[in-house]
């Protein structure tokens, strides 16, 4: 491996975590839904994943596989009876389960409540965050131009309209929220069998906010726009280290002021996300538009 | 009883701060997600003023209140103002209100730290009162007694002044009320004055009540704040009274017959199970999107 | 009778949008529905439509009860509509907006094209070429790459007729299809709904021109305050004296 790979190895495999927790709202925020549970199923994949390898000493691949359905399993009965309901119902409930997850876990005594678990084996190596990665853009990419694709599309735009054009709105939006919830339990596993450890801490509300910061500062009118967020965010902090101590700010607070001032003009500015600037500056005009992407 | 009296107290701080979060989701029909981060800089500001500044509470919550109306305004101005007449308002409101949570939370977090803070020991001066078998303290009084008579200036004031009547104007229909002559924007603008200085005081009574602020502490009110607008009806401020009351006893009691690690899961059950049976909650509009 | 709509009612509060709406429209037939503005025309569509649940009544698609159903059903059992204030997803082309129409139509699972099978391909293609043609047909065929928030408002009108068109509906439903149109795009749009007719397929038509109305229907509805207050052929109902009233009362 590269001295450069070596030193940045942590970094990298962040960004793909990262990434992925970034694709996982995604998933709801492409047909206009605003989920606040990614945390929560990152934490249950993480805990359902680290308790298979520690305590059962199960294959990793089945901790992985366990890790990405059992939130799916749980978001179906959660979402099913919201999304039937107007989106702002869905960002209640969605903060409300995240916080009941991280209460159950911080209650329960057989994943040492709120310590966690710690020395879970280290199995995710650089690869397997990146094939992960690459898979969930694979799919949201293939996605995209699908006769689902244009549904997608159509509820984000006018849900009504799109009812009337025959398209079963609820049902996918629920399983768009399954998927999003499988992508955070993935990078729930990743994560535990990458830093050793899992606490009911580590995915509370802020957590949820990082994500839905990542998703939107990339973009989310392009599927590959969550992951440019989402190494940006990872990186900007490593960027802006010194500056910080310069200025006599602490590094919790400035990265927290940063996530969400920067959320803030993204939203109030570029509500397309920094995927769109190339476009909407022009660098890359290209000579004659292709067909497949007029059609978008 | 002993209970009982406890809910009532606990409640009467869970309808103050609900009162808020419905008067501007009935007014914009957008949740203000930095509702919470109001509540909690303004318990703040209020432990600033009394513990550092030596003020006496009497004079502290009143501007701490007034404080939480002008970050309700500038919170207007960033952070919802532009968003006006997008498409996708209503889940970008939804963004850039938890931006704007997200960046009161770090300035709480750089001034104050991690940890949480206390009143100065004797800021309030506090003695037991024996009612039956019941005790309740002078303090848990003064602060039910507060939060009442501040919710029902709010009902009066929407019922009989002329502010009260354009704000239920542009709640009920933004677009008539406009052609009527009525200034919408500024009329939005007085909302998130009131439902913020509403949460300021919420904050200044939890902190008092507690004698306890972080700058986590608007987190776990949020999720109350959030059952009690469910369970009263998204947009009803007499639903948000009601409903935090009942949430408030509901919530002593469950502590008190089961245990206190389910102190927060009494709202999430009451949020879903509402969600499931009646979304529209005790005295909310419909809640699925018509045409 | 492909439609049939009995004593439906709709009420918002204390208001009675809908008060007891009788009419039935046939095979091949172009059916007017005029009254003056709040007369509940817009209404009666969401109802129809599913978007808006009918307090009272029945709506029948041939044997089928369709009140109260959810909008996607509706549309399955064979209803398109267009809206009163174009609602054509904007973020997407022309010819997206045709695709998502064929919505119901068309099957193309998503795993052959994860798969990247060759039958994807062929499916997307077939899908695209459709849209092409349904946008041929009213006549937008060069701009099928366009953005639909790029075009003008009366092309956009003219998508929104494609695009509930590319299912084969059998039952269309019109809301003010030429508000905001040129002489010759409404001269187009009336060629159009006499082929749509003419295919079979039943059309309900709320409309402001008077004229095209008139022209265009085989029978005519006149709602007021939510009632029907004149059914018939136009002649009949340009005659009748309730009609004349309601219209110059509203000052129309």
């Amino acid at each position: 491996m590269p001295d450069f790979l070596l030193a940045y190895q942590s970094l990298f495999a962040f960004i793909g975590i990262n990434g992925l927790l970034a694709l996982s709202v995604y998933c709801t925020l492409c047909c206009g839904q605003l989920s606040l549970a990614n945390a929560g199923f990152m934490a249950i994949g993480a805990y359902a994943g680290a308790i298979l390898t520690q305590n059962f000493h199960a294959p990793f691949g089945l901790a992985i596989l366990a890790g990405t359905i059992l939130p799916a399993v749980f978001a179906v009965p959660l979402g099913l009876p919201v999304l039937r309901l107007r989106g702002v119902f869905l960002a209640i409930a969605t903060i409300g389960f995240g916080e009941v997850v991280r209460l159950a876990f911080v209650n329960w005594d057989y994943t040492n409540g709120a310590l966690g678990l710690v020395a879970i084996p280290q199995k995710t190596g650089l690869w397997t965050i990146w094939l992960a990665l690459a898979f969930a853009l694979y799919v949201l990419g293939r996605i995209r131009g699908s006769r689902p694709g244009y549904a997608l599309e159509a509820i984000r735009e006018d849900e009504p309209a799109a009812r009337t054009m025959g398209i079963a709105t609820t049902r996918y939006k629920v399983s768009m929220f399954a998927l999003g919830a499988a992508l955070a339990g993935l990078a729930g596993v990743l994560e535990a069998h990458l830093t050793f450890m899992v606490a009911p801490n580590g995915y509370g509300f802020s957590r949820a906010v990082d994500m839905l910061v990542y998703a939107v500062v990339g973009g989310t009118t392009a599927f590959y726009g969550p992951v440019i967020g989402a190494a940006f965010l990872t990186l900007l902090p490593e960027l802006l280290r010194g500056g910080g101590q310069a200025l006599g700010l602490a590094p919790g607070p400035l990265r927290l002021f940063l996530n969400g001032a920067i959320l803030l003009a993204v939203i109030l500015f570029v509500p397309n996300g920094l995927a769109s600037l190339p476009a909407a500056m022009q660098i890359f005009r290209p000579r004659r538009p292709p067909r497949s992407a007029a059609l978008r | 009883m002993q209970q009982a009296i406890n809910g009532i107290f606990l409640g009467s701080i869970y309808a103050l701060f609900a009162v808020g979060y419905t008067l501007v989701f009935g007014v914009l029909d957008i949740l203000n997600l930095a509702h919470q981060a109001v509540f909690m800089l303004c318990a703040f500001a209020a432990l600033t003023l009394v513990g550092q500044w030596g003020m006496h509470i009497a004079l502290a919550l009143p501007l701490a209140a007034a404080l939480g109306g002008i970050l309700g305004l500038v919170l207007e101005r960033i952070a919802f103002r532009p968003l006006r007449g997008r498409s996708d308002s209503n889940i970008s409101g939804l963004i850039s209100s938890l931006a704007a949570a997200t960046i009161f939370e770090a300035i709480a977090l750089q001034l104050f730290g991690p940890d949480v803070s206390r009143f100065p020991f004797g800021s309030f001066p506090d003695r037991p009162l024996h009612l039956g078998h019941a005790t309740v303290s002078a303090l848990q009084l003064t602060i039910v007694a507060i939060s009442v008579a501040l919710m029902a200036i709010l009902t009066a004031l929407l019922r009989a002044t002329p502010l009260g009547r354009r704000i239920r104007a542009v709640a009920e229909n933004p677009r008539a009320a406009r052609i009527l002559g009525v200034d919408v924007d500024r009329i939005i603008a007085w909302s998130f004055f009131i439902s913020s200085a509403l949460g300021g005081a919420a904050g200044v009574l939890f902190g008092l009540a507690f004698n306890s602020v972080s700058p986590d502490v608007g987190r776990s009110i949020e999720l109350k704040g959030l059952a009690v607008i469910i369970l009263g009806g998204m947009g009803s401020v007499t639903g948000a009274v009601i409903a935090g009351f009942a949430i408030g006893i509901l919530e002593v009691f469950t502590v008190a017959r089961i245990g206190s690690s389910y102190r927060d899961a009494v709202s999430f059950a009451v949020l879903f199970l509402i969600l499931l049976v009646r979304p529209r909650g005790l005295l909310g509009q419909a809640a699925t999107r018509e045409a | 009778m492909p439609l049939s709509v009995e004593k439906v009612e709709r009420a918002f509060g204390g208001v009675r949008a809908l008060d007891g709406v009788t009419f039935t429209v046939g095979e091949g037939e172009v059916h007017g529905l005029i009254g003056p503005n709040g007369a509940g025309k817009t209404t009666l569509l969401n109802v129809v439509s599913g978007l808006l649940r009918p307090s009272g009544g029945t709506i029948r698609l041939g044997e089928h009860r369709i009140d109260g159903r959810p909008a996607h059903q509706i549309a399955a059992r064979g209803i398109a509509r267009t809206f009163q204030n174009i609602r054509l997803f904007a973020g997407l082309s022309a010819a997206g907006n045709v695709i998502v129409g064929e919505h119901l139509v068309r099957k193309a699972p998503l795993w052959r094209r994860m798969l990247l099978l060759p039958a994807a391909r062929a499916e997307e293609k077939a899908a695209l070429d459709a849209a092409l043609l349904v946008l041929a047909r009213v006549g937008l065929r060069e701009r099928a790459f366009d953005t639909a928030s790029a075009l003008s408002y009366g092309e956009q009108r003219r998508v929104e007729i494609a695009r509930a068109l590319a299912r084969s509906p059998r039952v269309l439903l019109l809301d003010e299809p030429t508000a905001g149109m040129n002489a010759a795009e409404v001269a187009a749009v009336e060629k159009l709904i006499r082929e749509v007719a003419a295919e079979g397929r039943s059309v309900l038509l709320v409309e402001h021109n008077v004229r095209l109305v008139m022209e265009v229907s085989d029978r005519i509805t006149v709602l007021n305050f939510g009632k029907v207050i004149a059914n018939g052929e136009p002649e009949e109902v340009a005659r009748d004296p309730a009609v004349i009233a309601a219209y110059l009362g509203a000052d129309t």
